[in-house]
């Protein structure tokens, strides 16, 4: 027998796991694990110091859904911990897992939102889900988070504002924005970036360009709009784009290679290590948004042990991230935010893999004027996982859209105004709540 | 390499410079001769269709106070044709055999060999399975989005009724993999959570596709703003929730098994409503026009034949607007799937559907239909001012921008003066299909929101000024790229830069183009005459004559 709910009961009623339940549960359990947010609330801020608001973004994007319990909310030595172990970290209190010590050493700076939810179990669906704030809808492509934030606020940058390192199989674009707002996508930085470099002489590259300005599109112009180019096909304005890109000399922000050895040591020599290290360039260089991807967390099978194999990849690269930002003074005006598309169940599957669950994950979020050193909710480390409502098991569960809303009101950006979608509807930026801890002063 | 790998090569290189000669070496370029390529037939009322919707557009333009342009040349036509059926130009010899037609047949008898093309099935079923399934990769194991596309290919190709194809869409049973069909059900399936086909993904998706109507805001409530207006005409009304969740119930008897689709009769479709306390089972009910339901042997097949009567408007409506969209570039109602159940209709529309509904849901004589039309033969430009208001009122043909694929497509094709057709070599259309994904995976597909207005992307321009397949083919490689290969053949740099223009714009070059290239070309020798002719190609296709739709 097929059953339907409407999804907004899902996440807004009485339905979800309640702090007496919470307790409840924990009684039986261990009480450790619970969220002193009283405490965290007084934390001594990682604030902007002038007030101002964040300027930039850089996502540390986990494609396949990295497990919350094998990251940052381990829940040792109880039925659904395995094998992981939790470690101390440099914010009194908070415990993640083994293996990203690195990253515990900067958790003064990192604030854990370890109760989100969503509805969406599929990868794709998920993933859209996660970089735009909305659930898929057939009738329009919302925007991803970078997308809103270029969109919001304007810059004059010879390269691109929105750039996506290792894009994955769906980069952050700009839907029913444009697709001059999708991510510039990029690969290992360590390579030359495609497209660049002009296939010919420079004398021979110049005058096909003017023979393409000068002859053949004026014959196209005739007898049509008068400012066809501005007002319609933007062709000779994204050339001369093009153009200015290839010999800017803010590429230079690209280039990994160029930094000291010993940062890119730092870093960790992989693809996604040089990527964050790219990242921090780049935002040096005034881009708006870095999504850098980091693929390999679906363990449906052997979860422990290629969790561990991500997390070696993961650490250096994020701790070290953090630490170049604010070496750079960049963390007080950049956030960080780390998350995938779903956790991974608290069941352990037959092959020793974790499925896919999005009934309580934790994204991680730093700088930008994020109060670090806090946790944000929390899963029980004896969840009811055949439940109904699975949801339950999570105190103070957050949307995916929340985590949206409070990113854009850390950038500055009102993100309750309506985008006007023509020819459908005027749309709200996010239809999250900003979660108020994470930029408390 | 072997001796036989250099004779192969040897053979392929003299057949395709053979090939090139042959279609040169034909006297002047916009000679008429005779061919006879299959007429088309006669079809009753059609021109009478075609009369009536001419004058509705007529009309229109007159109350607006506009002047529509004039009629555009035929090879423009022919492109605009090819672009919407096969996804590309039309090639330099497909334009030497239209301009060999008798001018009065030219465009009818190019839709005629379009539509008997195995790439005009091929391209339309991608464009249609985009509303139908999307563009998801969809769920693992019970959903196979090539093959869907491959059994809609084989419908059109055998111009199989439309209301037929729909119905079998709705009601289809079996696996996804021995009937194809049933992957419009399947796609909707969540693999992580009851792995059943998703009743509300599907009601969102039959509306919206085969209606042209968008209710899914109904599904978490009532319509609160009025916008989604209902019923009969006689009795509209604001969509309700239930509208919705009734339209679902139709699918609630969808079982998803080890042997496929199929209906359990006892299975009803639950659901709570906002204000309710429990969930109930929810009857099936259509949200207008009941009286042309009609007792079948499932629920599903009551709703594929409610929906597809020739009497329900909705459906004929949402299926002219859809190949009208995919004719014009853009939709003659925009938001393609938002179509007034009860009006007001822009001119056209109305007859083209009547028509279409009366004439056996028949998609090709649609298309023809279209082809013959005023507003799809008119100029892009004109010799007097234009406004935004003529494109808005169809006044003048719209500027759209390329698809992705048919960008790729269209280099492809451009490169190449013989066509890459299904008749082409295998290792030819295999390239071309490596080097299409490629380039579109770069590019950008634009996903389900295909008829969007969009902006183009940094992206997409330094793939075009610098990418690897515009560099490849404009670059030396005498067995694949047309601009070495007009040079081998003809020493008249005039005609060769005709030719030029022809295979990428389907147009000859302006009198200033002409001059300006030939000065530049025929001052050159040897590879620098080569270079230049590489560059000619490369200006063209980086152009937006090339990547425009006009």
């Amino acid at each position: 027998m097929t059953s339907k709910t409407t999804r907004q009961t899902e996440c807004g009623s009485n339905d979800h796991w309640n702090r007496r339940t919470l307790l409840r549960a924990a009684t039986a359990g261990t009480i450790s694990w619970l969220t002193p947010l009283a405490r965290s609330l007084s934390r001594a801020a990682e604030k902007n110091p002038r007030g101002a608001p964040a300027k930039s973004v850089i996502v540390l994007w986990m494609k396949g859904g990295p497990s919350q319990l094998e990251t940052f909310d381990p829940h040792p030595n109880t039925r659904i911990g395995g094998e992981t172990k939790a470690i101390k970290t440099s914010s009194p209190g908070i415990k993640i897992a083994r293996g990203l010590d690195q990253v515990a050493e900067q958790m003064e700076h990192i604030s854990l939102v370890r109760s989100v939810i969503s509805d969406q179990k599929d990868h794709e669906r998920a993933t859209y889900n996660a970089k735009t704030g909305f659930r898929p809808d057939p009738t329009m492509i919302h925007p991803a988070l970078g997308a809103v934030i270029c969109r919001q606020l304007t810059d004059q940058l010879d390269i691109p504002r929105h750039i996506s390192i290792l894009p994955g199989s769906w980069p952050a674009r700009g839907g029913y924005l444009g697709d001059q707002y999708d991510a510039f996508l990029v690969g290992d930085p360590k390579k030359p970036l495609p497209d660049l470099a002009t296939t010919v002489s420079q004398s021979r590259s110049k005058r096909r360009i003017n023979d393409l300005i000068d002859i053949v599109e004026p014959e196209f112009s005739r007898g049509r709009l008068p400012k066809l180019d501005q007002q319609k096909t933007l062709h000779r304005i994204s050339i001369n784009r093009a153009i200015k890109m290839m010999s800017s000399e803010q590429l230079r922000a690209f280039d990994v290679m160029s930094a000291s050895q010993n940062l890119r040591n730092r870093y960790g020599d992989t693809p996604f290590g040089r990527g964050c290290l790219a990242a921090c360039q780049l935002i040096k260089a005034g881009v708006r948004c870095v999504e850098v991807t980091l693929g390999g967390w679906d363990t449906h099978i052997n979860n422990h042990q290629l969790q561990q194999k991500r997390m070696a990849i993961l650490d250096p690269a994020m701790a070290t991230l953090i630490d170049h930002l604010k070496e750079e003074k960049l963390l007080e005006h950049t956030i960080v935010l780390w998350g995938g598309e779903f956790g991974r169940d608290p069941r352990i599957n037959a092959t020793d893999g974790r499925d896919h669950w999005p009934h309580g994950f934790t994204v991680a979020m730093a700088g930008g004027g994020i109060t670090g050193g806090q946790v944000i909710g929390a899963t029980s480390p004896e969840p009811e996982v055949e439940a109904a409502r699975p949801n339950r098991n999570v105190e103070n569960p957050r949307n995916i859209a929340d985590i949206h809303a409070t990113v854009l009101k850390a950038v500055g950006i009102d993100f309750q105004q309506e985008m006007y979608n023509p020819p459908i509807r005027p749309v709200a930026i996010s239809e999250g709540k900003v979660i108020q801890e994470l930029l408390a002063s | 390499m072997g001796k036989r790998d250099l004779l192969f090569i040897g053979m392929c290189f003299c057949g395709m410079v053979a090939v090139a000669g042959s279609l040169l070496d034909q006297g002047p370029l916009q000679h008429s001769t005779s061919v006879v390529i299959s007429s088309q037939p006669q079809l009753s009322n059609f021109l009478e269709t075609v009369a009536q919707v001419d004058e509705a557009f007529s009309n229109d333009w007159s109350q607006a106070g506009l002047q529509s342009t004039t009629r555009a040349s035929d090879l423009l036509i022919a492109r605009r044709l090819s672009l919407a059926l096969t996804g590309s130009i039309p090639s330099f010899e497909e334009i030497r055999t239209l301009q060999r037609l008798p001018k009065e047949r030219r465009v009818t008898d190019w839709v005629d060999r379009l539509l008997s093309d195995q790439r005009y099935a091929d391209y339309l079923a991608e464009r249609l399975a985009r509303a139908y399934v999307g563009t998801e990769e969809g769920p693992f194991l019970v959903y196979r989005r090539r093959r869907f596309v491959k059994w809609l290919s084989s419908q059109l190709a055998d111009n199989r009724p439309y209301d037929q194809l729909v119905r079998d869409l709705i009601t289809v049973e079996g696996l996804w993999t021995d009937s194809p069909a049933a992957n419009f059900l399947t796609v909707t399936i969540d693999q992580n959570g009851d792995k059943q086909p998703d009743e509300t993904r599907l009601a969102g998706r039959i509306t919206r596709a085969f209606l042209g109507i968008r209710i899914d805001c109904l599904q978490c409530h009532d319509d609160k703003l009025d916008q989604i207006v209902l019923g009969d005409s006689s009795q509209q009304r604001t969509g309700l929730q239930s509208d919705f969740h009734q339209l679902a119930a139709y699918f609630g008897s969808v079982q998803n098994s080890l042997t496929g689709i199929q209906d359990k009769p006892a299975q009803k479709y639950r659901f709570k409503y906002l204000d309710d306390e429990q969930e109930k089972v929810v009857e099936p009910a259509v949200p207008f026009y009941p009286q042309l339901l009609s007792q079948q042997e499932s629920r599903r097949a009551e709703l594929a034949h409610w929906l597809t009567s020739n009497k329900n408007k909705a459906f004929a409506r949402a299926t002219v607007n859809r190949i009208w969209a995919i004719m014009f570039g853009q939709p003659l109602v925009k938001p393609i799937d938002s179509i007034p159940l009860h009006g007001p209709f822009p001119p056209g529309l109305e007859i083209l559907a009547d028509d279409f509904s009366t004439h056996g849901f028949d998609l090709a004589r649609l298309i023809r239909i279209i082809s013959s039309l005023e507003v799809f033969q008119l100029e892009s430009r004109a010799d007097f001012p234009l406004t935004e208001n003529h494109e808005a009122h169809w006044a003048v043909f719209p500027l759209t921008r390329l698809r992705p694929e048919q960008v790729a497509g269209s280099i492809i094709q451009a490169c190449s003066l013989t066509t890459i057709d299904a008749d082409a070599h295998i290792l030819r259309q295999l390239l071309r299909y490596f080097n299409q994904n490629d380039f579109i995976r770069r590019y950008g597909d634009l996903g389900d929101d295909e008829f969007r207005d969009r902006g183009g992307t940094i992206t997409q321009r330094l793939l075009m000024l610098n990418g690897k397949l515009v560099k490849e083919r404009t670059s030396d490689n005498p067995l694949a790229n047309a601009s070495n290969r007009i040079l081998m053949v003809t020493s008249d740099i005039r005609k060769a830069i005709e030719i030029a223009y022809l295979t990428v714009f389907s147009r000859l070059p302006s009198n200033r183009e002409l001059d300006h290239f030939h000065k530049t070309i025929q001052q050159s020798t040897g590879s620098e005459r080569t270079n230049h002719m590489n560059d000619l190609f490369w200006i063209l296709l980086n152009s937006t004559e090339f990547s425009w739709n006009h």
